[in-house]
């Protein structure tokens, strides 16, 4: 494995979350009990997920720049491994709520937003097999992952501030649209932070992996720098 | 320098972990761990296990990847 040393850190820090994540004291809040510990496992898909496809919006904007195919194939790889981290944050949440609000999916604003907002990207990735010509499939889907991060965004961070919601964080509290600062205690963010980067790192090595296999795939396509 | 990072690395979640025990210091282990606190320990060995089997998993894609590539520089 090359330049292995940040994927033992992704090891270490999940590793780390998922012992500490179920052992620490966590506080009593709301008809929560045990489940607050979700906010461990369940939070961080969706932080992971801004910062996957955070990556994948920088590799679209160098291919605008910079027709490679290489800055393609960077931003096909990390919009994927986002997605997956949404899906996975979706489904995770729906189990949740099923718990606690009482019923899988409540038609609540940040559900729908964050419906809206995966579904843009599902067609992102339809574009792109839609247009069979290569240059002109990165060019456009280039375009347009700019276009769906920037819906994205206000969809997760901008319209869940401004409606009620089941779901902690956003309209009159403190914190981000994804969880309420007041809940969270020092122990709870010694594990949360952690668990972030360490989802973060394996969503990167994930889409290095995919990456690395198109690239072999597409070696007489793509022009040396 | 390569095992110093290394070092450092592995010294994170002992730091982190530190901190945690003494935030709950009244949380004894006791002699039957996997039994108590509701068989939480359980729980928790099951989901490192899959997480570790994952990781596995994940390495040895990126191992084979690794000698795919080496073959393509070869030819």
């Amino acid at each position: 494995m090359r330049k292995s040393w940040w994927k033992i850190l992704a090891v270490i820090l999940l590793v780390y979350t998922f012992t500490a994540g179920f052992l620490i004291k966590v506080p009593n809040v709301g008809n929560l009990k045990e489940t607050i510990r979700n906010l461990f496992f369940h939070v961080p898909m969706w932080f992971s997920q801004l910062i996957l496809l955070g990556i994948s919006l920088v590799y679209s904007i160098r291919y605008l720049r910079n027709p490679n195919l290489k800055y393609d194939i960077y931003a096909e790889a990390f919009a994927k491994t986002g997605i997956l981290m949404g899906v996975l944050g979706l489904v995770t949440g729906s189990i949740w709520a099923t718990y606690t609000w009482g019923e899988p999916w409540s038609n609540d604003p940040k559900q729908i937003a964050v419906v809206i907002a995966l579904l843009i990207y599902f067609a992102y990735l339809v574009l792109r097999n839609a247009v069979p010509d290569i240059d002109k499939r990165a060019k456009v889907s280039a375009v347009y992952n700019i276009f769906a991060y920037f819906i994205y965004v206000p969809l997760i961070m901008i319209l869940p501030r401004l409606v009620e919601s089941l779901h902690p964080g956003g309209k009159g509290v403190e914190g981000n649209p994804g969880l309420n600062g007041a809940d969270l205690d020092a122990t709870m963010r010694v594990v949360f932070w952690p668990a972030v980067i360490g989802w973060a790192l394996l969503g990167t090595w994930i889409s290095t992996l995919s990456i690395r296999i198109y690239l072999i795939r597409d070696k007489n396509l793509i022009n040396a720098e | 320098m390569r095992n110093k990072i290394y070092y450092l690395l592995l010294m994170i979640p002992v730091m982190l972990l530190s901190g945690t025990v003494i935030f709950a210091q009244d949380n004894v282990v006791t002699e039957s761990t996997m039994r108590s606190n509701g068989k939480i320990y359980v729980v928790m060995a099951i989901c490192v296990t899959i997480l570790v089997g994952l990781f596995l998993y994940v390495a040895s894609i990126d191992k084979k990847i690794g000698k795919i590539e080496k073959e393509n520089q070869n030819t």
